[in-house]
């Protein structure tokens, strides 16, 4: 740690910080595999549920909780509540939702730690959870305009001619949409343009997801990462319980990565299933208090929230590159340098995306251009980059990633004696979000 | 019409009367005799009162309509005739209700059991609420008698007679849905409009207007077969030769009751309802005066009053249990956990050394919560909240704010003092140790603990969401409050406690290892299987003790035998038999390997013909079935005796309980001591000491039964 930042950990100290008490998540699965059937309600549950216990928290001491899911289910929208309601957490513990693409749980933490600092809760927990093995399967807008039309048909007549206009096609169901809701652009195409643009090679894309699964797969033989992730079971409890992330690559070869064709451009595309975060399923949550409760309730907190920053950026070009205009905003409000940071982890929603960031990290040009300042944020030194892996190789259940790479940040931070962390994610329709913790 | 005792009267401007039944200083209604005494005048008044157009009957009760006829009223009676005398009484009120020249209306919240449904069954309407707490049954059968208030006759007429037959039959309380569906009742309104929904009723049935019967009752499997069998008496037949075939096959003819109900509603529904009332009246003197009748009913008194007992005798306070913590996920922790959750309500967290361990025990909960859901008793976001306070664990953590620990792990004295250690270590300094063990002295297990006050037995049965009974052992250093938190914690799992002391095998397994040991003497003497299990099935017991054997592992018996015969002494020897089978890696129906067969189609039905080479036998020796049974329960009931004796049980009362609970004594001799007092002290000393002199010491009478046939006392008073 440099002297710079012991100054500034003492100094802050005289503050009652945003503590994180403690985190936890379900192993991440692959779509369709452990947990195929749980909604994302249920893994929420299971997982905040859990953490409870590891935390041996009463229930009763918990006054809001603060959860998201990107893919929401219709019947239950505020996923927070039902989790208060679904568990045997205090009925009077307050609850919200909240919604920011890949980066939800960085904004459902940032939600809760306003209402801390501003004295509003002492306690809460924070999360998110996505399943995309139970979406929402719904009609097509014809037959959904006619069954609204038909609730309000008074006689047989009427009904029938609503009926008349359907067509056998607008009968059949509809998977949830793919594309974003305002460019028409899927995000496999976002991160394709992205690498095009920059010239970004099949190779070193899939160099990136093969480090990835390494460092992945290590951390995992190295039982770091056993204390921060639940077993998991599930309903109806036959299937053996789930220890691990069932994505993680344990032997992976670059080799391998090289055998797949390109997954979104058919034709001249870098993109391939292997250096894309796949689909997957899980939740992860973490314990937020005041510090003066936290220690008056005799807990050592994992670590505090330094600073936090959000960006939005164009959507239809360059949307992944949120990190790039979050990061510096958030070094900036805890007037520190990428320099001053002993880990940085960011996103890996493509490896197309997480290069063309480590790109703009260290370029001038981006630095002046888009960020209207002179000097870059900073080279990223790759020894402190993403050292246990990152999404290519954990998976990506959207509203799980932004709490995983949390409570994984401050844990590493720890085992590492303390210092500063930076953690960082884009999101669909062109946001960042970038969050500073610091251990002591 | 002011000054009731038993209910209010009130005329409304709408022409409709209100009688509110509100027996005073009970916490619910019961049918009484003074009660209908006092009605019976009020309802002629009404009769010739033109400003009444309709009559609602009610409960003054929260929760609760009429919970039955109050029974400490049969216990007053002397002769059968007596009993008649009281049955018909009741039937001229019912009947002058049923005759009344104006609609009366039920409306029932809360149990509405026994004479309380009678009552609502000689109204011209029911209405009840939606309440979990609302229930309608005819339990009489449950207490060896029947529904003597004209419930064999109204019932089998309203919703017809193969339905009426299993509702007496069983006893079985239905829900407000099942009631509906079988057109017990008109309607099912919530609570809040439970009044608005009889006086329309009671002005529907004065406009004339039919009643309805749910369309989808006459399509049901019910329906068709209702209209099949029950309008013609070929059909009826049919359905009393199914009912008797039944019964016989369910009481060996031990209980004379269902016989009776079946051949009153046969009576009723062939000559009429005079005749049929005349038939309920007689039977019901019978059966009231019986000596099953009273078993049976000093078994409800017992229990009765247990559900009262916070097990202590001084007035120490239970804690509040809010945390339970189970290890072990095998079939004793699964259970215990299922209970502590479903029933109980309690947060659990349940530790295993492997997370398939705890895989197991989420799923045997899951199982069970499920079953309920796919039938609709709960929805499903119910049934996952309520699974959602069971979790899991293989280290300590959640285990902090535990307030009991129940362990469940292998009966191996090390692994338990071990299991104490880790406790005191990880959970609070107020955590109550709580160890299912069934076989080792709990003082023993308490040698390991810092704070032995807080360490107690608790003994449950398997399968433990289906054995009503939990032994409670205290030491002589465990703590009141300990005791008496874990005799609430039982209730609130809806068990019966009885509390013990310390002792080798405790009460139950102490009583039942001679009766048990004594069937293996029978066998190794040469003396077929199934003719012990089916003499004992005979006597009343729902299993013989070979299948128990079997059932529960020739291996656990094997484990308690040799500490009773360390205890006791010669007459506890184990059988030289289920050491041999031991030795066979006979373990009974967990390794399909027992004295019955597991392969194949009849699971544990068919005898394994080789056990008997494995015990060089054949099994071809005679003893009256008459012999074996008696022989068994002399045994158990002197060994009882002896626990009353040296203090193991708090009561005779817990004896008896206990042993019908936990091991399954039959009911309708009262328990071990009660049937000891029905034969007569003397009796018994007598018949033990015919089989010491045939078959040795084991028989010897507990001196207790010696001084008692001395001074001619009996158990119970």
């Amino acid at each position: 740690m440099s002297e710079n930042t012991t100054k500034k950990t003492t100094r802050s100290k005289k503050e009652d910080r945003v503590a994180i008490v403690s985190g936890l998540r379900t192993p991440f699965a692959k779509q369709a595999t452990h947990f195929r059937g749980i909604n994302a309600i249920e893994l929420g549950k299971m997982v905040v549920n859990e953490l409870m216990q590891k935390t041996e928290l009463e229930p009763k001491l918990i006054e809001r909780v603060v959860f998201g899911q990107v893919v929401v289910l219709p019947e239950a929208p505020n996923i927070a509540r039902e989790i208060v309601l679904g568990t045997p957490m205090d009925v009077h513990t307050d609850a919200f939702s909240v919604s920011r693409a890949c980066a939800t749980s960085f904004q459902s933490v940032a939600c809760l730690a306003e209402s801390i600092m501003v004295g509003d809760v002492s306690v809460g927990i924070a999360g998110g959870a996505d399943s995309s093995s139970v979406v929402p399967i719904g009609v097509s807008k014809k037959l959904s305009l006619a069954l609204v039309d038909l609730q309000k048909a008074r006689t047989m007549g009427q009904k029938l001619s609503i009926l008349k206009k359907l067509r056998f096609k607008d009968l059949l169901p509809v998977p949830p949409a793919i594309k974003e809701y305002s460019t028409g652009l899927t995000m496999g195409q976002n991160a394709e343009q992205m690498a095009r643009d920059r010239g970004i090679t099949r190779q070193e894309q899939d160099e990136l997801a093969h480090r990835s699964h390494t460092l992945a797969a290590q951390a995992w033989e190295e039982g770091k990462l056993d204390g921060e992730v639940m077993t998991a079971y599930a309903e109806p409890y036959t299937k053996d319980p789930l220890h691990q992330d069932n994505i993680v690559r344990f032997d992976s070869t670059l080799d391998g990565y090289a055998k797949l064709r390109p997954a979104f451009d058919k034709k001249y595309g870098t993109l391939t299933a292997a250096n894309s975060t796949p689909l997957s399923d899980g939740a992860a949550a973490v314990v937020l208090m005041k510090e003066s409760q936290a220690k008056a309730l005799g807990y050592e907190p994992l670590g505090y929230i330094k600073s936090y920053a959000f960006a939005a950026i164009e959507a239809d070009h360059d949307m992944l590159m949120g990190p790039s205009y979050a990061t510096p905003k958030a070094l900036k409000k805890a007037k520190l340098k990428l320099s001053d940071l002993d880990l940085i982890d960011m996103h890996e929603a493509f490896a197309a995306q997480t290069i063309s960031n480590i790109q703009a990290f260290g370029s001038t040009k981006f630095a002046k251009e888009h960020l209207g300042q002179r000097t870059k944020i900073g080279e990223i030194d790759m020894d402190k980059f993403n050292v246990l892996g990152g999404s290519l190789a954990y998976g990506h259940p959207f509203a799980a990633t932004g709490a995983r790479m949390i409570t994984q940040t401050l844990n590493e931070l720890k085992r590492r004696g303390g210092g500063l962390g930076l953690t960082t994610a884009c999101a669909a329709g062109g946001l960042g979000a970038a969050m500073i913790l610091e251990v002591e | 019409m002011s000054d009731n005792t038993f209910f209010t009267f009130e005329q409304q401007d709408d022409g409709i009367a209100v009688i509110s039944i509100d027996l005073p200083g009970e916490s619910q209604n019961v049918l009484k005799m003074e009660f209908i005494e006092e009605l019976q005048p009020v309802i002629e008044q009404i009769k010739t009162d033109s400003s009444i157009k309709g009559l609602i009957i009610k409960s003054g009760k929260e929760g609760s309509f009429i919970a039955g006829a109050d029974i400490t009223m049969f216990g007053k009676v002397d002769t059968a005739e007596d009993a008649e005398q009281l049955s018909s009484s009741g039937h001229r009120f019912f009947n002058a209700l049923e005759q009344l020249n104006k609609p009366v209306v039920a409306a029932i919240h809360g149990a509405c059991l026994g004479g309380g449904l009678e009552l609502a069954l000689a109204c011209s309407g029911r209405v009840i609420t939606d309440s979990p707490k609302t229930k309608l049954g005819l339990p009489e059968v449950q207490l060896g008698v029947l529904p003597g208030g004209g419930g064999t006759q109204r019932l089998p007429r309203l919703v017809g007679i193969a339905p009426s037959l299993d509702m007496m039959l069983t006893g079985k309380q239905l829900f407000p849905k099942q009631a509906r569906k079988l057109g017990l009742v008109d309607e099912v309104v919530p609570q809040a409009n439970l009044m608005k929904a009889a006086r329309k009723c009671v002005n529907d049935l004065r406009k004339g207007k039919e009643k309805k019967t749910p369309v989808s009752s006459y399509f049901s499997v019910k329906g068709i077969q209702k209209l099949l069998l029950e309008t013609n008496p070929l059909g009826r037949n049919i359905i009393f030769d199914q009912a008797r075939k039944t019964v016989q096959k369910k009481t060996k003819g031990n209980y004379p009751a269902p016989k009776k109900i079946i051949e009153c509603v046969e009576k009723g529904m062939a000559q009429g309802m005079t005749a049929g009332l005349a038939i309920e009246a007689r039977n019901f003197g019978q059966l009231v005066v019986s000596r099953e009748a009273k078993a049976l009913i000093s078994v409800f008194f017992a229990t009765t009053d247990l559900k009262k007992d916070n097990g202590i005798d001084s007035d120490a306070e239970a804690i509040a249990i809010n945390k339970v913590g189970v290890l072990g996920g095998g079939l004793m922790g699964s259970g215990i956990a299922y209970v502590s959750v479903d029933k109980a309500k309690k947060q659990v967290r349940i530790k295993d050394v492997r997370t398939e361990g705890v895989n197991g025990a989420l799923n045997y909960s899951w199982t069970l919560i499920a079953k309920k859901m796919k039938k609709r008793i709960i929805s499903p976001s119910t049934a996952r909240h309520t699974m959602s306070y069971l979790t899991g664990t293989t280290d300590y953590s959640g285990f902090k704010h535990v307030d009991m620990v129940i362990e469940a792990v292998f009966e191996d004295i090390k692994l338990k003092h071990q299991m104490v250690e880790e406790v005191e270590q990880n959970c609070s300094e107020k955590t109550i140790f709580a160890t299912n063990t069934s076989s080792i002295p709990i003082t023993t297990i308490a040698e390991a603990a810092k704070r032995p006050e807080q360490v107690v037995g608790l003994h449950y049965f398997s399968p433990v969401e289906k054995m009503p009974l939990v032994e409670i052992i205290a030491t002589d250093k465990t703590a009141d409050w300990v005791i008496t938190t874990c005799v609430e914690l039982a209730k609130t799992q809806g068990k019966t406690p009885i509390v013990v002391n310390d002792g080798a095998g405790f009460y139950v397994n102490r009583i039942l290892a001679p009766y048990i040991n004594e069937a293996g003497i029978l066998l190794s003497e040469g003396v077929a299987i199934e003719k012990l299990d089916k003499a004992m099935v005979k006597a009343g017991f729902p299993v013989g003790p070979i299948t128990l054997l079997d059932e529960v592992g020739i291996d656990v018996a094997t484990k308690v035998a040799p500490i009773l015969q360390d205890a006791f002494g010669e007459r506890m020897a184990t059988p030289k038999a289920f050491e041999k089978l031991k030795e066979d890696d006979r373990k009974g129906k967990k390794n399909k390997r027992g004295f019955y067969q597991y392969d194949g189609k009849s699971k544990g039905k068919e005898v394994d013909e080789s056990v008997y080479s494995v015990l060089g036998v054949s099994p071809d020796k005679h003893v009256d079935a008459k012999e074996i049974s008696e022989r068994g329960l002399l045994l158990m009931a002197n060994e009882a005796a002896r626990c009353l004796d040296e203090g193991i049980i708090r009561s005779a009362r817990d004896g008896d309980i206990g042993a019908i609970f936990g091991i399954g004594f039959p009911p309708f001799h009262g328990g071990p001591l009660r049937y000891m007092d029905s034969l007569g002290i003397e009796t018994v000393v007598e018949r033990l000491q015919y089989y010491q002199k045939q078959h040795g010491d084991r028989f010897a009478p507990a001196e207790i039964l010696l001084t008692m046939k001395e001074n001619g006392e009996n158990f119970h008073s």
